[in-house]
């Protein structure tokens, strides 16, 4: 659906994207995640059409979206880092100028507007002027706005930024809702929003994608330990503590929660069956108490510092 | 196409939604009517004298001593176009809204053009608001009705003329205060370059000097419309409104 070849933006001596290249498949949710600064809005802004790449190509459904931007425009849904709202209009009379603007046919637009008013949950405002509405609202226009008239592929850079944490989470809804029938690229500095919404996650840093896949495959790409949680029912004894410290294949030992209930434990890649099950079966002659392993991956964070780390690193 | 009209519907609206439309219209048609009364009073005064010769009488014409000095007088409040005008393009930079604009299937010059004549419906609107005056004195004499309406016609095309400057001044920037002043900074070049000989010597000023819009007004006021100078006005507002969708589209290059 999105195919991005080598795109490189350069503004005068800044080179904001560097021969940047991923794909998106139909229906998928991808994140860019990345610092401030890093070419994600630069990128939202050349797939949208709103600006030209200094080189490369990006074609969206096949469109190019410089050589036929007009096509792209049709089948595509931009939520720029501002919503681009008309202060003077009402919610309904901004969300009918733009349905005006994108070619929603007359017979449709009744059936169009409501679904895009109850999706985004603005029937009780769609009224007020946009000027009256809160922040939160102001984003749900935006993101009705670029669903209205059912595009192919959404584009929306930071849709959750200074959200309310409730607000983050029924926009973070609303997007996963979307998914299914549309493509949905977004960008994005807070990270556990992208765990939960999004299939796959590409990390820019200073114009170059650093790492492009599901979070599951980067965290692995970047395990050269496994990470195992186990808790038991009391505080840990200096007994076991050292006991599972010697086990060969453990790496490293340290109290999880500062009530020390738990563990994590740090084994070699390959060897983490084998510990595991030792603990397990030295855990239950010895009646440790053992109430919970679980392998932990790399939360994003992790991923993210550890990528960029690496990233800069190499220069 | 209909696309122009949606852009041209909500820019009126927006226009009246808000004081701006009114002010402008309000204040317009005040001073209009504080110079045509002026120029009664002027006409009147002199009107019941006897004249000590008889080429004077001039100064006795309906037409000349009110109506030609009031279409000068409404060409002078033009200076207050780019007001209309500073609004059309800026704030949408302003508000981040040019981004709606340019990632959808629209052309630019649908946008341009949209913007342009709801400005000038709004222009054309007022000027109609001024016909009471000269109607009013059809019914107490005998003025030329031709020049009454090749009047109104050139006033007309001056306003279109600096509408066109006052777009493109807006297209300039994101400042709606700038782009008035730019604005009215091309209005008062286009209207005193007619003195560009003696400024810049012969050769090239009479170039300069022939794209005085006063100039090409003038024999509108005195009864007249030459296709030269309809041409004039309209090579004038396409180059300019042209020069606008140059800066629009010139976010695609960079």
């Amino acid at each position: 659906m999105i195919e991005v070849e080598n795109l490189t933006k350069r503004y005068g001596k800044i080179w904001a994207l560097r021969n940047i290249s991923f794909t998106v498949a139909e229906g998928e949710i991808i994140g860019f995640i990345g610092p401030n600064g890093a070419g994600k809005t630069t990128t939202m802004k050349i797939l949208s059409c709103f600006m030209p790449a200094t080189s490369g190509s990006v074609l969206i459904s096949g469109y190019d979206v410089f050589h036929q931007a007009h096509e792209v425009k049709k089948i595509i849904g931009f939520l720029p880092e501002q919503p681009p709202l008309y202060d003077d209009m009402t919610v309904y009379g901004y969300l009918k100028y733009v349905s005006q603007l994108k070619e929603v046919p007359r017979f449709k637009l009744k059936n169009l507007m409501d679904r895009a008013l109850k999706i985004c949950g603005l029937e009780k405002v769609q009224n007020r002027l946009i000027k009256n509405l809160s922040k939160g609202y102001r984003q749900r226009v935006g993101i009705a706005q670029a669903i209205i008239h059912e595009p192919r592929v959404l584009i929306f850079d930071e849709p959750t930024a200074s959200l309310d944490p409730r607000q983050t989470i029924e926009i973070r809804e609303l997007i996963k809702k979307l998914s299914g029938e549309h493509t949905v690229i977004l960008s994005t500095h807070i990270l556990p929003e992208m765990a939960q919404t999004c299939q796959k996650v590409a990390i820019i840093n200073e114009g170059e994608i650093i790492g492009a896949d599901t979070y599951p495959n980067l965290s692995r790409q970047l395990r050269h330990l496994d990470r195992t949680r186990i808790k038991f029912s009391h505080p840990v004894d200096q007994p076991v503590y050292h006991c599972i410290e010697k086990i060969p294949g453990v790496v490293s030992l340290e109290t999880d929660s500062p009530d020390s209930y738990g563990v994590l434990m740090n084994t070699e890649l390959g060897e983490t069956e084998g510990v595991v099950s030792k603990i397990i079966k030295i855990g239950v002659q010895e009646n440790w108490g053992i109430r919970e392993i679980s392998p932990q991956e790399y939360t994003l964070e992790e991923v993210f510092v550890e990528l960029i780390q690496r990233h800069e690193n190499k220069k | 196409m209909t696309k122009i009209i949606y852009i041209i519907q909500r820019e009126l609206k927006s226009y009246f939604v808000s004081p701006s439309a009114y002010i402008f219209c309000m204040v317009f048609l005040i001073l209009t009517a504080i110079f045509f009364r002026g120029n009664i009073a002027s006409f009147i005064e002199v009107r019941n004298q006897p004249l000590p010769w008889p080429e004077l009488s001039v100064l006795q014409s309906l037409n000349k001593m009110i109506l030609q000095p009031f279409f000068g007088q409404i060409s002078l409040l033009y200076l207050l176009l780019p007001i209309l005008t500073m609004r059309l393009l800026a704030e949408e930079k302003k508000l981040h809204t040019m981004e709606l604009l340019l990632t959808s299937p629209i052309a630019v010059s649908h946008i341009v053009l949209g913007k342009y004549l709801a400005a000038a419906i709004l222009l054309g609107v007022t000027l109609i608001m001024t016909i009471p005056g000269p109607i009013l004195i059809l019914f107490y004499g005998n003025p030329d009705l031709g020049l009454i309406i090749t009047g109104y016609l050139g006033l007309f095309f001056v306003g279109l003329s600096f509408l066109a400057l006052g777009l493109f001044a807006s297209s300039l920037t994101e400042n709606q205060i700038i782009a008035a002043m730019l604005g009215f900074g091309l209005v008062v070049l286009f209207w005193i370059i007619g003195g560009a000989p003696h400024v810049v010597g012969f050769g090239l000023g009479m170039v300069l000097a022939y794209l005085s819009i006063l100039e090409h007004f003038y024999v509108f006021t005195k009864g007249f419309v030459e296709l030269k100078d309809i041409v004039f006005f309209i090579s004038f507002i396409s180059f300019f409104l042209f020069l606008t969708h140059q800066v629009l589209e010139s976010n695609r290059w960079r």
